[in-house]
């Protein structure tokens, strides 16, 4: 009864989208307030229906019913609780269900928080989401309904074991959360080319918007990547897998868009540029979950396995993104032209940063697609892999995060280079001193280490070079400085650490890369091996018997210096309902460096093959996205971004009150 | 779920039979040799994975093209000669770095061609003549609400 009261809130969410496809847009046509606010009401309609529907599925999740296909494929009865419910969306329709799940919350945040926002541009707005909606809805009811029932089967087909970790709670819904927060700046974008008006308040307006679905990509990424690091079990951190560089290119155009958004509110300036940049965004966004869902990227020919999905999510993605760009090119040309600015100035910097950006997401798209596209027109089969990306995406970066600590220096309009080079040589000096150390630690011929490891101190150290400046540091007695430094606007505070945190994450990432070693050994019981300052020893192994999986893992002593350190047990799993092993690696953090032990073969004589790595500075790559993340949160606490929203008509009388 | 892919790759490979001992390498390299070996079998797929080089997997064919690299360079072939070998046998879907030639053009020149139209077209957006814009002065209304807002702001 429930699963079928979710189909039916799921239908009525489809049709209360359908009705706010139309009435509000067609009120600012007419100019009829009631036809505009009649949105407020029927987005929150829509949210409580697909929360409703969403509910409904989870809980057939939780009682494990058997007679809905979706749970009996991905469910077990003998799974632990969360792992039942987080299940949910660990399969194609529940995850899309989850997808217009968040997409519904978004467009309710904008009826509930929007008030401040003219009424023609809300209306507007309010529409465009819900064409999105109805269209998702759509989507799901016609070709992955979750709630299909069947003959009630008595065991499940339990879920894929790698998703059976506390990884699949958390990494989809921020993921989600990231890519469908940039539908709101889509929406803004092609309510601003109807309305043909756009000016620095659409900029205030977009930005905070902007940062939420940044910071709730960047975790997400972020998580997805360290889940993949422990879980796969050999190590790897990032793939430049297909799936990956789908969310990614999001984050990279997300991030080109914070900045060119930045441009538009202060100087009125870039505003075409801004709108394309919104409008690109969440289309790449949409080109992400085309391409994860429709299985085009696994191979052409597992798109033609299920080709109602596939055709479904291409058309979408074809009238949304072709739609809005046409949109575009017709209304565009209305949008004038702002502030002007010499090319070396805060806004030149700027440019020069969504120029970089722009064409770093170019390259992870082409080099993502040209394999599917040149498969399909030739027949024949090329890898386009991670050591392609490294090197191209590498190279364009670089002139970026070298200017990166220059831009917050430079004066609008006009800037002086040479007055900023003066006030970074300490960040310089600080770079060179450590490209000459790490340079006489590291073997001859490895030149490229140093000065990774230099750009990242680089990095670091001239991020807060504002704040530094600002607060008079040099000059000023310490008790006026850490005034000054406690008064400073929290959006300074943000752009120091956001680009200090991609400092640390570049420093995780090169020592990483440069400084890894891998030991491949096999061990008799009672034999050591000896990897860096460590001695491992193996203790035996042991068999055990969990409730959906038995587990072999093998027991081995850490010893540094002669005393133990830790106790490791790299495992391997073997889950029977789908047939199917896993390997559980066993990880020691030393530091910020971790010891990694992945199980391979056991023989029965009591060997084992065991692979060892010792990557160094591993976890500052993650801890790099986190100070992101707290930035992002900081500066969506700066006051001017939260309360400066609002100031437009409305606020006079509130400014008023408050006097 | 974003992890699928590479997940189905590695289940697929622990599914594979495994020899004894077989992650250990049969042929010894010299320790200069073996730093080079390394950094190739990171430019070389495993054919039967999603998007693993054949130093990052541990699939039966990887153990055995990592045979083959290590014993074509004991017996003095550069890196060339074993990637050439390597695609008349597998085919260009071996190579994670595809080479440069006419059917790769435009993968490689994409990003350097984009970054320089993109480059010309903001210094011309950000040099042009100060004709074409607007004064910077505040209009009628704006100049109004901001007199409106110093006012409330003095009291």
């Amino acid at each position: 009864m429930i699963v079928e009261l979710g189909h039916l809130a799921l239908v009525l969410a489809f049709a209360l989208a359908v009705v706010q496809s139309i009435v509000p847009i067609w009120g600012t046509f007419s100019g009829d307030r009631r036809l505009m606010a009649t949105a407020d009401t029927s987005s929150l309609g829509i949210l409580f229906f697909v929360t409703l529907s969403f509910g409904a599925l989870m809980w057939s999740y939780a009682v494990s019913d058997f007679s809905v296909v979706n749970v009996w494929q991905n469910s077990h009865s003998q799974m632990p609780f969360l792992f039942k419910l987080t299940g949910t969306w660990g399969n194609h329709e529940g995850s899309m269900l989850l997808w217009v799940f968040i997409l519904a919350l978004f467009a309710a945040a904008v009826s509930l928080f929007g008030s401040a926002l003219p009424p023609s541009l809300r209306a507007n707005v309010q529409g465009v989401q819900a064409w999105l909606l109805a269209t998702f809805l759509l989507f799901i009811l016609l070709t992955s309904n979750p709630f299909a029932r069947q003959e009630a089967a008595l065991e499940g087909q339990d879920l894929n074991p790698i998703l059976q970790d506390i990884g699949l709670a958390i990494h989809p819904p921020m993921l989600y959360l990231g890519y469908v927060g940039f539908s709101i700046t889509f929406a803004f974008a092609i309510a601003a080319l109807i309305d043909g008006k756009i000016d620095s308040a659409w900029a205030r307006w977009v930005r905070p918007w902007t940062f939420i679905a940044w910071t709730f990509l960047t975790a997400g990424i972020s998580m997805g990547s360290y889940w993949a690091y422990y879980e796969l079990g050999w190590g790897g951190w990032w793939f430049w897998d297909p799936v990956e560089n789908a969310s990614f290119l999001p984050w990279l155009s997300g991030t080109a868009l914070l900045h060119s958004a930045l441009v538009m509110e202060k100087r009125d300036a870039l505003k075409i540029w801004t709108v394309l940049l919104a409008i690109l965004t969440f289309s790449l966004s949409l080109l992400g979950t085309f391409l994860v869902r429709s299985g085009v990227l696994t191979s052409v020919h597992t798109f033609a396995s299920d080709p109602t999905r596939g055709l479904f999510i291409l058309a979408i993605l074809s009238a949304f993104v072709g739609g809005a760009l046409f949109l575009f090119i017709l209304r565009s040309s209305r949008l004038e032209a702002g502030g002007l600015f010499a090319p070396v100035s805060r806004e030149g910097a700027l440019v020069f940063n969504n120029l970089i950006l722009s064409a770093a997401a170019a390259t992870v798209l082409i080099g993502t697609l040209y394999p599917v596209v040149y498969e399909a027109f030739t027949d024949a089969k090329i890898s386009v892999g991670a050591p392609f990306f490294n090197l191209t995406f590498g190279l364009v970066m670089i002139p970026l995060l070298i200017a990166v600590p220059f831009g917050p220096l430079l004066a609008w309009k006009r800037g002086d280079l040479l007055g900023i080079s003066q006030r970074l040589m300490f960040a310089f000096l600080a770079a060179i001193l450590v490209i000459i150390l790490t340079g006489a630690f590291t073997q001859k011929g490895q030149w490229l280490a140093p000065l990774g490891v230099g750009l990242a101190v680089w990095l670091m150290v001239g991020s807060f070079a504002e704040v530094i400046q600002r607060a008079g540091l040099r000059k000023a007695t310490l008790a006026v400085a850490s005034r000054r430094l406690a008064g400073l606007p929290r959006s300074v505070w943000a752009t120091a650490l956001a680009h200090c945190g991609i400092g640390v994450t570049l420093l995780g990432i090169v020592c990483v890369t440069a400084f890894e070693t891998e030991t491949i050994t096999v061990l008799k019981p009672a034999e050591s091996v000896v990897v860096g300052e460590f001695s491992l020893r193996h203790e035996g192994y042991a068999s055990r018997t969990a409730d959906n999986y038995s587990e072999r893992s093998a027991r081995i002593s850490i010893f540094k210096s002669g005393e133990i350190v830790a106790v490791g047990t790299p495992s391997k799993r073997f889950f029977p309902a789908r047939q199917m092993p896993t390997s559980e690696a066993s990880i020691h953090t030393f530091g910020f460096s971790q010891l990694y032990l992945a199980l391979g073969d056991v023989e029965g004589d009591g060997n084992v093959t065991l692979r060892i790595w010792w990557k160094p500075m591993i976890l500052l790559i993650w801890l790099g996205t986190v100070i992101m993340v707290i930035a992002g949160v900081i500066s969506l606490s700066d006051r001017r971004l939260r309360i400066g929203a609002p100031a437009r008509r409305k606020s006079k009388g509130k400014a008023a009150s408050h006097a | 779920m974003l992890r699928r892919f590479v997940a189905t790759c590695l289940l697929f490979v622990w599914l594979m039979p495994a020899a004894s001992t077989s992650a250990l390498a049969q042929t010894t390299l010299s320790p200069e040799m073996e730093v080079r070996a390394k950094a190739l079998f990171l430019q070389l797929r495993c054919v039967v994975c999603q998007n693993q080089s054949i130093g990052d997997s541990d699939a039966d064919v990887a153990k055995d093209l990592r045979e083959i690299v290590r014993e074509q360079m004991l017996a003095g072939k550069t890196d060339d000669d074993i990637r050439n070998f390597l695609v008349a046998r597998y085919g260009e879907f071996i190579l994670l770095k595809p080479v440069f030639a006419w059917h790769t053009a435009v993968l490689w020149l994409t990003p350097i061609l984009l970054l320089l139209v993109g480059g010309v077209l903001a210094w011309r957006a950000t040099s042009r003549s100060p004709k074409s814009v607007k004064s910077d002065a505040l209009s009628k209304q704006d100049e109004n609400e901001l007199q409106e807002i110093l006012r409330q702001h003095r009291d």
